[in-house]
């Protein structure tokens, strides 16, 4: 089953007066399966991110289509479910952060979807445990780590008990320790909520235990699969602006100089065994 | 440093104070201020200033944190107190040059009048103290809720205030980040005439602007995604509801407030 | 050679006096050598932030004490303007602070400041254009009408512009994607091989560090935790680790194979550095 749809995907910001609009999308056919964990890559001004805001009916598409669970996102009278099922975390923590206490921020949607008083309690409290901010449920939001605010966003977001999250470019801001607690949140999320998680990150580690990886470049779907299938794409990489994992770049080398090692070891354990079993053989 | 103002900010706790019902204590100021103006002569003073370090203690905010509020406020505070001093008529005077007559009723009026908004401003403080801006709000749209019905936005009025009050903080900080990035160019903040210096403020202001409309247009991005849609049909983690404590503690001012009523019949 | 910059058992402690009373940086002490690529590693909370704006006099220090050239920054407090012309410091998202009508005016904003005018001004603010590769043709255009990248490219000219002797950088490429790091990068590494300037790097990223600069310092719980070349840093690596701080992949990589039993200097932080040890090694083993 299918959590997202798109279909010939367009989509172009408005021009200035007297320019002709340049497609941000051109033409993006994908699906996003339910419960997958899925890694949205791509430089700056590929697309992305437009891609992201499209899931959820905030850009709606200018041609083509995009399905959330079989609803078309320029139906209006889908359009609260839509964002209900799919949330969406940004880039800058602060901009998204409406209360002054945690726990109030954090029943924010299921106050606008009206829910009842006592679910919305069970379901903050829910959300503040998944995202392990419990303990911080009656601070002021602006005095938290920005890998916090981040997870009180996430919170925010599952409060609304959605299918999926997106999350555009949200680690961008942080700091490695953040990035770290808010991608250890989303894969804890995926796994024992079976919510479907897309995140928007230029950073290729982040992609490392993802079920699959896109690569956007100039509004297109460039490269599509597991995280073996696309990080062993040296050159195009490469020729699209991204760099590979340093345990990649490693192996290609390695490869040219005539050593037998597999290209597709992407993490520093996988990549060491490698190494050292070539080693040995030689 | 800008950060150290703590205009109207929320100390989160969970005194007697803090449990009151944002309405309760919406009214509760209200009183007191009716209170504060009815009061006349050291009396009527005596009580208010009593009423409100009562009320300070159950707080369990510090008398300090309130007196810093006052700092921004000092120049207004002295200016009231100066022009109520010079500018006092009675029949006889202490001290006269040209238009500025110093009197004992002057004095006494400026004391009062100084006295007056140290006690409204701590008392109004106490509770932006005590409530969180959104209690406060929501406080204030149910009070206010009957107006619904002549078409007052109330819902929206509430909604941008408590969001107003979100982003002071944040602003803040900004401020302060811009200013030490344009001191770091070399800006200079602190010489020259008030024209110069207004004109010194340009690099401040300009990124500051630009940054709260960027603030604000992706704030209502995120509120979108998270199903806002206005007040229609929202429900309230927390529901206003009153409580015996609320009872008394509005008795409690009236008392106050007929007490002030009194000691000025009684002074007149 | 006397130190440009010395910093001198340096205490900063916010809120003195109060219940919320704390310690950013505490007893620091470290030299900064003339024309040196010097960087600076620590979590959010280390100290950086308040540490670097000691360097330029926006913060006092609480006790200890900044030399510049051998000279207390603060010796005559109401020169400090000055030190700020001499040690340039550019914020993090330093394209946020952008003001004015035009990119030529806004990079000029700091020289003028300085006192420079006419021809000397020009010169300044089209020589730090052309540094950051700002194209002379953008110089009248609005600062806001350029990409994200771009503006953070004014923000630095606007900096440069003033002809520091020091240049300090917080997280100059937060936020860019790869392809904008490593241009913004290569930008100020042109700058310090051409200039030959001191520069001050403050990064989050161990590879950033590891790649670019001659000696790092590490800081954690506001003191300085070690400091040394990346060679001698990253020997450490179990130390830094343990401390809650990254090392590059590579020396991971690295770390690993050791555990493994692989003959191999762990200290090593490029990928072309690993590469050469591993086809020695090679070469070695298939030599027995």
């Amino acid at each position: 089953m299918d959590m997202i749809e798109t279909k010939a995907l367009e989509f172009a910001y408005p021009a200035e007066e007297g320019e002709k609009p340049v497609l941000a999308l051109r033409g993006v056919d994908t699906a996003i399966e339910k419960g997958s964990f899925v890694v949205v890559l791509g430089h700056n001004g590929s697309g992305k991110s437009t891609f992201a805001k499209s899931l959820n009916a905030i850009l709606l598409p200018c041609g083509g289509k995009v399905y959330v669970e079989g609803m078309d996102t320029q139906d209006e009278a889908c359009l609260l479910e839509i964002r209900r099922r799919v949330g969406m975390v940004f880039q800058n923590p602060d901009n998204q952060i409406v209360a002054n206490v945690v726990e109030e921020d954090v029943a924010f949607a299921p106050e606008n979807l009206g829910v009842a008083s006592e679910e919305i309690r069970r379901r903050v409290d829910d959300a503040l445990a998944a995202v392990d901010m419990t303990a911080f449920m009656t601070h002021a939001p602006h005095l938290l780590s920005g890998g916090q605010k981040q997870r009180v966003a996430i919170a925010g977001v599952i409060a609304m008990e959605p299918e999926c999250i997106v999350l555009d470019e949200a680690t961008a801001m942080l700091d490695p320790i953040g990035r770290q607690e808010v991608l250890s949140a989303v894969h804890k999320l995926n796994r024992e909520k079976d919510i479907t998680v897309v995140l928007i990150t230029h950073h290729m580690n982040e992609a490392e235990e993802a079920d699959r990886v896109i690569v956007m470049d100039d509004g297109r779907i460039a490269l599509d699969g597991t995280p073996k299938e696309v990080f062993t794409q040296v050159e195009p990489l490469r020729t699209m602006g991204l760099t590979v994992p340093d345990t990649v770049d490693l192996l290609d080398r390695l490869r040219k100089d005539g050593l037998d090692v597999p290209l597709d070891a992407l993490t520093v354990d996988e990549c060491a065994a490698a190494i050292t079993a070539a080693l040995a053989k030689n | 440093m800008l950060k150290d103002i703590t205009l109207g900010q929320y100390f989160p706790g969970n005194s007697i104070a803090h449990r009151l019902d944002p309405r309760t204590k919406i009214l509760l100021v209200t009183l007191y201020i009716i209170a504060l103006f009815s009061a006349k002569g050291w009396m009527g003073y005596a009580v208010m200033a009593v009423t409100l370090a009562a009320c300070v203690k159950v707080s369990h905010v510090g008398l300090r944190a309130l007196v810093r509020g006052l700092k921004p406020l000092v120049f207004i505070i002295a200016f009231t107190g100066i022009l109520n001093m010079f500018f006092t008529p009675d029949t006889h005077y202490l001290w006269e040059w040209g238009i500025l007559r110093v009197s004992v009723k002057g004095i006494e009026n400026a004391l009062f009048m100084v006295i007056r908004i140290m006690l409204l401003v701590m008392g109004t403080f106490l509770m932006t103290y005590t409530t969180s801006p959104i209690r406060l709000t929501d406080g204030l749209e149910s009070l206010l809720n009957p107006l619904k019905k002549i078409h007052v936005p109330v819902h929206e009025l509430a909604m941008m205030m408590a969001i107003a009050l979100r982003f002071i903080p944040t602003l803040i900080e900004e401020t302060d980040k811009i200013m030490s990035a344009q001191k770091a160019r070399g800006a200079d903040f602190d010489s020259g005439n008030i024209f110069q210096k207004a004109k010194a403020l340009v690099p401040i202001l300009v990124p500051l602007f630009i940054s709260a409309f960027r603030r604000a247009d992706e704030l209502a991005t995120a509120m979108e995604c998270r199903c806002y849609h206005g007040g229609e049909g929202r429900t309230k983690l927390h529901v206003l509801k009153y409580q015996r404590r609320d009872y008394v503690a509005l008795a409690g001012g009236a008392v106050i407030l007929a007490l002030v009523v009194v000691l000025r019949r009684l002074g007149a | 050679m006397e130190p440009i910059l010395q910093v001198k058992d340096l205490t900063h402690t916010y809120g003195a006096g109060t219940p919320f009373q704390r310690s950013a940086v505490e007893h620091m002490s470290f030299d900064v050598n003339e024309g040196e690529f010097l960087g600076i590693i620590g979590h959010t909370g280390s100290g950086k932030s308040t540490l670097i704006q000691h360097l330029n006099g926006l913060l006092q220090p609480t006790a200890g004490e900044i030399l510049l050239r051998g000279k207390n920054i603060w010796a005559e407090p109401k020169k400090i303007r000055e030190v700020r012309f001499k040690v340039g410091l550019v914020f993090q998202y330093p394209e946020y602070q952008l003001f004015e009508e035009t990119v030529y005016k806004d990079i000029a904003f700091g020289p003028a400041n300085q006192g420079k005018t006419g021809d000397e001004l020009d010169h300044a603010v089209r020589e730090a254009a052309k540094l950051v590769g700002i194209r002379d043709d953008q110089l009248e255009k609005s600062p806001f009408e350029l990409s994200g990248g771009q503006k953070r490219r004014v923000a630095l000219a606007g900096v440069l512009a003033m002809e520091p002797e020091v240049l300090v950088l917080d997280e100059p490429t937060a936020g860019l994607d790869p392809a904008g790091r490593e241009n913004l990068m290569a930008n100020i590494r042109d700058y310090h091989r051409n200039k030959g300037k001191t520069i001050i790097l403050v990064s989050h990223s161990m590879d950033e560090i590891a790649r670019n600069v001659d000696r790092i310092l590490v800081l954690k719980n506001a003191h300085v935790l070690m400091q040394g070349t990346p060679a001698e840093v990253f020997a450490r690596g179990e130390e830094l680790l343990s401390a809650g701080l990254d090392v590059p992949q590579i020396t991971r990589i690295a770390m690993e194979l050791k555990r493994r039993g692989v003959d191999i200097d762990p200290a090593v932080y490029t990928v072309e550095a690993l590469e050469r040890q591993l086809l020695a090694l090679r070469k070695g083993g298939a030599g027995c």
